[in-house]
């Protein structure tokens, strides 16, 4: 960087030249590459949270050609936070429901993944079947089925009605004859209820270990059984830690998918305040809140996870 | 066969070695049979979970509304009819709102996957000042929840203005890019579109999988860096740009949080879909003189009508893509 003389170096032809250095002149190429990014990142990122941050402490007035701000203090905060009679209700459910989800969408991607990664007939049609749900799952399809009253008369999305129940009624008696604790036996049950939501919800974190799967070298394998280990034994010696990284990076994923999908109720909620009652303030104030929980959320995961997990590098 | 190799460790005496291996083999075999067996069940099973709801919105959408409080009827309905997809079809105004959509998602992903790929690229194989902190932002920018910035962004498109040359040129306060592509294009080309930092992390974990070696021998042999970029890197990208591309426009194509912010009378499929209730009893209502309120039911059947219509152009797409999809994830290497 410090080598750019190019004003003079051009004219001067005998002269001898100081040129780029390969480093540095990579690392010019590396910002041309990168440049959509940053200005993308200062223009569409950096200025509007700066904004949605001001917004939030001043109460906004739409005006001819314009709005203006009146300073406002953390008034909107304290009225999401003390007043609102839904905003923290819908807060704590919805990072509950994550609690309860993340994990069983972890393991359940983590089960097909391997499921996947064997070898059977019919195993291309599973793969292109286990990944449709990023499609059927998506966006308004998310939102249009979670509430649709068909589809649960007709027995799959969690309802009082309907034989899904029934179901996990046979299968909490024979679960509770087991003795075991009755907190886990319901966590299990209630899984087996939502598990079209768990099953629509895993697409593209199936897709992510499955990758991670096939990327550990078969010669790892083949030690392993020469030197008489078990299947049993391979998972947990060489599968599990190799795939392992993935796990972290699943689990942020999960988690942001679905804190920030727009079915959230708290998502709902914030855009509803923004354009049907018009109170940018009070939105942004309420966003704000709601990022900042993500974001905590995600570090202490991220906190947690990274301890146990193995890299290779 | 782990199982036998176990077993056979210390057996030194032959016989007894060769009649152990038959038994635990056929023990193996069996338990191989048993668990393809269980295998295929559940593989079976969760197929079919998947693909339920997707069948059923089928049969429901040629059901008439007899069918629906008929109790006998299931699946195949008494009367089929085409009633429900015309009606929906008109509500939602579907070739206008189908032509919107696809211009639409057409145009975002592929600006997302040429800003992705150039970006993905830029972070997998330069170093520069910055670089590690602005990947770290990346990750940000998928944290955020885009409610946090919707307003300022909302603003930004209304009164669009570049460094003040419009104010300037003009002495109006921008220029007003909503109801139009523009906002989509300018967030998709700078990376900063739906779901952007998950694109640019695949296509930089892609990148940093490919051998270095491949590079250099194109510079040694003379060639630019931007022209091993597009000569060398790219074609070999392909699969994880199919993933990037397929991603991005299926997401635009159902998203609902950008369209109700930038698009209120531009009509898209995502939008109508939400909307199709209350399409359907204005247009009895102009049709007829009627106002008549649906019933939960026969909303609910339109619904899934709608959803189908919305779907179905994506389930085509995702049938020819899914050869590369699928084959690609061998290749594509999206590891942490």
């Amino acid at each position: 960087m410090l080598l750019v003389s190019t004003n003079r170096g051009n004219q001067a032809a005998g002269r001898k030249r100081r040129r780029l250095t390969l480093t540095s002149k990579r690392a010019m190429m590396g910002y041309a590459f990168v440049s959509p990014y940053i200005i993308g990142l200062i223009a569409f990122f950096m200025v509007p949270i700066v904004q949605s941050f001001i917004f939030s402490l001043n109460s906004f007035e739409v005006v001819e050609d314009g709005y203006v701000l009146i300073p406002n203090g953390f008034e909107y905060y304290r009225r999401a936070l003390f007043v609102h009679p839904d905003f923290v209700r819908n807060l704590v459910e919805s990072l509950l429901d994550m609690v309860t989800n993340v994990p069983l969408i972890i393991i359940f991607s983590f089960f097909a993944a391997n499921l996947l990664n064997q070898k059977f007939r019919g195993r291309a049609a599973a793969r292109a079947i286990f990944f449709l749900p990023v499609i059927l799952m998506s966006g308004v399809m998310r939102t249009v089925d979670s509430g649709d009253l068909l589809q649960s008369s007709l027995g799959l999305t969690q309802t009082d009605s309907g034989g899904g129940t029934l179901q996990a009624i046979e299968l909490a008696r024979v679960l509770f004859q087991t003795r075991l604790d009755p907190r886990f036996i319901n966590y299990i049950i209630s899984a087996v209820e939502r598990i079209y939501d768990i099953v629509s919800a895993s697409g593209v974190q199936i897709l992510i270990f499955l990758a991670g799967l096939q990327s550990i070298p078969p010669s790892l394998f083949e030690a392993s059984n020469i030197e008489g280990a078990t299947g049993w034994e391979n998972f947990w010696k060489i599968t599990f830690p190799m795939v392992s990284p993935l796990i972290l990076v699943n689990t942020v994923y999960t988690v942001i998918d679905t804190l920030t999908n727009s079915s959230n109720s708290v998502m709902e909620l914030i855009e509803e305040i923004a354009f049907s009652q018009n109170n940018y303030g009070f939105s942004s104030a309420m966003a704000w809140i709601y990022f900042i929980s993500v974001m905590v959320v995600v570090l202490i995961i991220i906190g947690i996870i990274s301890r146990s997990v193995f890299y290779q590098e | 066969m782990e199982l036998a190799l176990g077993k056979q460790k210390g057996l030194l005496h032959k016989t007894t070695e060769t009649r152990h291996r038959k038994r635990t083999l056929n023990l193996y075999t069996l338990s191989l049979y048993g668990w393809a067996v269980v295998r295929g069940v559940i593989v079976i099973g969760l197929c079919f979970l998947i693909l339920y709801p997707t069948i059923l919105k089928v049969f429901v959408s040629f059901m008439s509304e007899n069918d629906l409080y008929d109790v006998t009827v299931k699946y195949i309905p008494k009367n089929p009819t085409f009633e429900n997809i015309k009606k929906v079809w008109t509500a939602m105004r579907y070739p206008q709102a189908f032509w919107n959509t696809l211009k639409i998602s057409l145009m975002t992903s592929i600006m997302q996957l040429i800003s992705c790929t150039f970006i993905g690229y830029g972070f997998a194989r330069f170093n520069f000042k910055g670089k590690n902190l602005l990947f770290a932002l990346v990750i940000l920018t998928m944290i955020v929840p885009p409610q946090t910035i919707m307003i300022p962004l909302f603003l930004h498109f209304r009164y669009f203005d570049l460094f003040g040359i419009v104010s300037m040129l003009t002495g109006k306060k921008g220029i007003n890019l909503l109801n139009s592509q523009w906002p989509f294009m300018l967030l998709s080309a700078t990376g900063m579109g739906l779901k952007n930092g998950l694109y640019i992390y695949i296509m930089r974990q892609f990148f940093r999988g490919m051998p270095k070696e491949l590079e250099e021998a194109a510079y040694v042999d003379g060639a630019s860096m931007f022209r091993t970029f597009y000569q060398i890197m790219l074609p070999s990208a392909v699969p994880a740009m199919v993933t990037v591309f397929l991603f991005s426009f299926v997401w635009q194509w159902t998203d609902t949080f950008y369209s109700n912010l930038f698009l209120q009378n531009l009509r898209v499929l995502s939008v109508a879909l939400g909307s199709i209730s209350f399409d359907i009893t204005q247009q009895i209502y102009w049709e007829t003189g009627v106002n008549i309120s649906l019933s939960p039911v026969v909303s609910s059947m339109y619904t899934n009508t709608a959803s189908l219509l919305v779907i179905l152009p994506l389930i085509v797409i995702y049938l020819v893509a899914q050869k590369y999809f699928v084959e690609s994830i061998e290749r594509t290497g999206i590891v942490g």
